[in-house]
């Protein structure tokens, strides 16, 4: 360990791995347009929050960009017709998830013809009112392209209710294998900066910084001549290291403030937003269309021909890679199929799964590149300490979670682990240390559903109780005053009889 | 001798009348933990756990008569935070793998009788006189109290189906 | 001064009452799963023999020795002791009911720890005064909350490892707990 290395140590400045990147030659080779396949399948909820809501009928056909399904909630976004064509079914279909379970789709069979609707776009973007940007961002169902899928018109007018000062472009792309966001950054780098311009006017924050990693030279060349004429939009090379692009990495290494443990970037008056999501905003606000299309790299050992291909939102994973160039060998060495980063995407059970918003990459890993090994004991080295981003203590955390300690394990911090996978790329022994606490927040979450469940029928129980005795009293009440009137009647009737008997004997 | 025996006398009734008055200073009226127990649990009495009612259960788990896993429609999260109150260990896997279940009710076979929504602790299930019953998934904690009650088997527990929002992954095998 | 420096470190460390005298290993062994519990027991345990030693004292001194009834010794502190330890009983049942419950049998069973009689009946064999009874009674009571604590600690450690079958449970406990009383013989040397 160097001089600078163990200074970095002691200042906990070297969190993080140095994953070998694999990003060329798929991030030189230009994006392929890839044409509408015959059938489109897009499952309802490609976003994080509610899901959205159909508002087509089967049989109906629908133009291009035409609103299919609506969002539904505070947090949702809405899905649009990625082409012209005929609406098949709504059904179930394998969801682009390690559980292999099926989500809610819309299935659009394709005429052929791509036809747009009619789109209404705005010449003057700075002219329009903030919280019109947003809702237009909104309506056209843009969501992060980074991976998590956020409703972006969310973060937009949030960020400009809560008064932001500066807004970090994530250009980071620090999962290896991806180069879909560097492809867009050299081939759009003016729309990207249009974009941000518009993010700005949006949010109302004052700056906006560009964090790209210094292992996209190119990137970043083009970026500055893009915003070289513009005031208010830096270009921040940043050192390549994953997790750079995690939100709370980024903000620190470009503003030098910390995310609070149980905040949000708003808090420290940040908002993120990833590069490719200027671009859909760009869109969405010039030229009125929606978020019909994405870049997504196709890469691997397996891929015949690794690139970026622009695809239709709801094309199947198995016809991009067809496109693409297929697998080597028909596939016979793929031992992993992934949607998204190889260290934070979803392990897919079928290549019949279809590019949804926010799916970054398709990647078929040989066997030497998933390099799978049965766990062996922790031997306490601590590798995975000094790689945790977060500054947490993995080992120690997947030993309580092992135990189900959960609470001691939320003790740890749990909660702030934001499940990058650095500590199970370090661990000698091979811990799937991830799976532990991807596995733990699930199981938490399960039981507070649980709890809110419980307490929620429990107060129903509560009321059955009291309705019950409330009956029981009105039917003892009912029938005490039925019976004081059945005597009442009673003694009238014997008075009556009396007076009848006496005016007799009169 | 006498001095034995009546030293001893009178040391034991000292004793005896300072932990009397003690007593009556710091009595405990009721069981406090067993009322915070209560006040944790579905309060839908139910009877699976096999006492009368939630209190029942409540006070035979203080007493150590019953596990803290007893209650199934409480589940993990109930167990663990009572094994948390009273400092025990659980063996959460004791409680089924199989996760939670409900009532279902199959409507080709559902006449309409109403039995089963009377016994209903939580109200779950609506219907009204010879109309199909139907099981309000929300509601329902899965007590099973209804089932015995149907004349034509139309009502049957079936596990609650596994959704995206409800997934958990799997905890790692080994190491 | 430095005598009740030299009293107390040597009945907490040097002659612990756990690891040295091998009195009152039952609470040790039942109420060391989890570092609050253990402390709650070591509280409990301080109280009832800091009142204990006092108790003792008075008797043996003002009662037993004057009337020369040394016979009734042993008879008379188990009354005593087991008195302080039902007020003890009643004093966490009110104070702290989840407290209660987690030490659950071996509140009342501090009766019968040895330890308590032990600490007693050696004030006396060694003619103490009143204060050095109280000393000695508080100094071993820090010893024993102090290696409850300890042992507590392992205990939740040893919990996360994975022990072999056969070890699992009470056998890895008493090698821990063997292990850490030869770290205590490490004391015997201690010139104070």
């Amino acid at each position: 360990m160097g001089f600078m290395n163990l200074f970095k140590h002691v200042l906990g400045d070297d969190w993080g791995v140095h994953p070998d990147d694999h990003k060329r030659p798929a991030a030189d080779r230009p994006v392929r347009v890839m044409p509408v396949p015959a059938r489109l399948y897009l499952p309802l909820q490609q976003h994080l929050g509610g899901p959205a809501r159909p508002v087509v009928l089967v049989g109906q056909s629908v133009k291009k960009g035409e609103l299919i399904a609506e969002a539904q909630g505070a947090v949702s976004a809405p899905i649009h017709a990625p082409t012209s064509g005929t609406i098949a079914a709504v059904t179930e279909i394998t969801a682009p998830h390690p559980s292999g379970l099926t989500l809610q789709a819309i299935i659009l069979e394709a005429d052929g013809l791509d036809e747009w609707q009619e789109l209404s776009g705005c010449d003057d973007p700075f002219a329009l009112d903030p919280a019109e940007i947003g809702k237009r961002v909104a309506a056209a169902g843009v969501v992060g392209l980074g991976g998590a899928a956020f409703p972006s018109a969310v973060k937009l007018t949030g960020a400009s209710r809560s008064k932001v000062t500066t807004l970090v472009m994530n250009g980071g792309e620090c999962e290896p294998y991806l180069s879909c966001d560097d492809r867009q950054m050299r081939d759009s780098a003016a729309g990207i900066v249009d974009g941000i311009r518009i993010m700005l006017h949006a949010t109302g924050a004052k700056v906006a910084l560009v964090g790209i990693e210094d292992n996209k030279p190119e990137a970043i060349a083009a970026m500055q001549a893009a915003a070289a004429g513009v005031a208010n939009v830096e270009i921040r090379p940043v050192p390549a290291r994953y997790p750079m692009g995690s939100e709370k990495q980024l903000i620190q290494v470009l503003t030098g403030k910390e995310v609070p443990a149980d905040g949000r970037a708003f808090d420290i008056g940040v908002v993120v937003h990833n590069v490719g999501t200027a671009l859909a905003v760009r869109a969405a606000i010039r030229e009125g269309k929606p978020l019909i299309s994405r870049v997504v790299t196709v890469n691997g050992n397996c891929a015949a021909n690794p690139g970026n291909i622009e695809v239709r939102v709801g094309t199947l994973a198995e016809e991009v890679i067809a496109f693409a160039g297929g697998l080597k060998g028909d596939g016979l060495g793929l031992a992993r199929r992934v949607m998204g980063g190889p260290m934070m995407g979803m392990q897919i059970p079928h290549w019949r799964v279809p590019v949804v918003k926010g799916s970054s990459g398709i990647l078929a890993f040989d066997a030497a590149e998933v390099a799978e090994q049965e766990p062996n004991p922790c031997i306490r080295c601590g590798s995975c300490v000094k790689a945790c981003p977060m500054g947490l203590l993995p080992l120690e955390m997947s030993a309580r979670i092992r135990n189900e300690a959960y609470d001691d394990a939320i003790g740890l911090g749990l909660k702030d682990c934001i499940a990058c996978g650095c500590c199970a790329y370090v661990c000698p022994s091979k811990i799937p240390l991830v799976q532990f606490f991807v596995h733990a927040k699930g199981e938490l979450a399960a039981q507070d559903r649980a709890k809110l469940r419980n307490d929620a029928t429990k107060k129903l129980a509560l009321q059955r109780q009291d309705r019950l005795a409330r009956e029981a009293r009105e039917k003892a009440e009912a029938a005490a005053k039925r019976k004081a009137e059945r005597e009442a009647a009673a003694v009238a009737k014997a008075a009556a009889t009396a007076a009848a008997g006496q005016g007799e004997v009169v | 001798m006498i001095a034995a025996i009546l030293s001893l006398t009178v040391l034991g009734a000292v004793l005896g009348i300072a932990l009397g008055i003690a007593n009556k200073f710091l009595k405990v009226e009721g069981n406090p933990v067993v009322e915070e127990l209560v006040a944790m649990m579905p309060g839908s009495n139910c009877g699976q756990c096999g006492f009368p009612g939630c209190t029942g259960a409540a006070e035979a788990i203080v007493a150590g008569t019953a596990a803290a896993t007893c209650c199934p429609p409480g589940g993990k999260a109930l167990a663990s935070a009572i094994a948390a109150k009273l400092g025990l260990t659980v063996d959460l896997s004791a409680l089924g793998d199989d996760g939670p279940k409900i009532a279902v009710v199959s409507e080709e076979l559902c006449i309409g009788c109403c039995r089963c929504s009377k016994v209903c602790p939580t109200d779950a299930i609506i219907g009204a006189a010879k109309q199909v019953h139907n099981v309000f998934r929300e509601a329902c904690t899965g007590c099973e109290s209804c089932i015995d009650k149907c004349p034509t088997e139309a009502l049957a527990m079936k596990p609650v189906p596994v959704t995206l929002q409800h997934w958990v992954m799997p905890r790692p095998l080994s190491a | 001064m430095s005598e009740i420096l030299l009293l107390l470190l040597s009945t907490a460390l040097v002659n612990n009452v756990v690891l040295i005298k091998f009195l009152g290993l039952c609470p040790v062994m039942g109420v060391s799963k989890s570092v609050d519990s253990a402390l709650g027991m070591g509280l409990a345990t301080t109280f009832v023999l800091m009142l204990a030693s006092a108790a003792s004292w008075m008797l043996d001194n003002w009662l037993l020795q004057p009337l020369g009834l040394g016979y009734l010794r042993i008879l008379t502190f188990i009354l005593v002791i087991a008195s302080v330890v039902q007020f003890t009983e009643m004093f966490v049942k009110k104070t702290s009911p989840g407290l209660y419950q987690s030490l659950g049998i071996y509140l009342p069973l501090i009766t019968t720890n040895c330890a308590v009689l032990g600490v007693a009946l050696l004030n006396v064999q060694q003619q103490f005064s009143l204060f050095k009874s109280l000393l000695y009674g508080f100094g071993s009571a820090l010893g024993f909350t102090l290696v409850l604590l300890i042992f507590a600690g392992l205990r939740e450690r040893v919990a996360l490892a994975r022990v072999p079958a056969a070890f699992a449970g009470a056998p890895v406990a008493f090698i821990t707990i063997s292990l850490l009383a030869l770290a205590f013989m490490g004391f015997s040397g201690l010139n104070v």
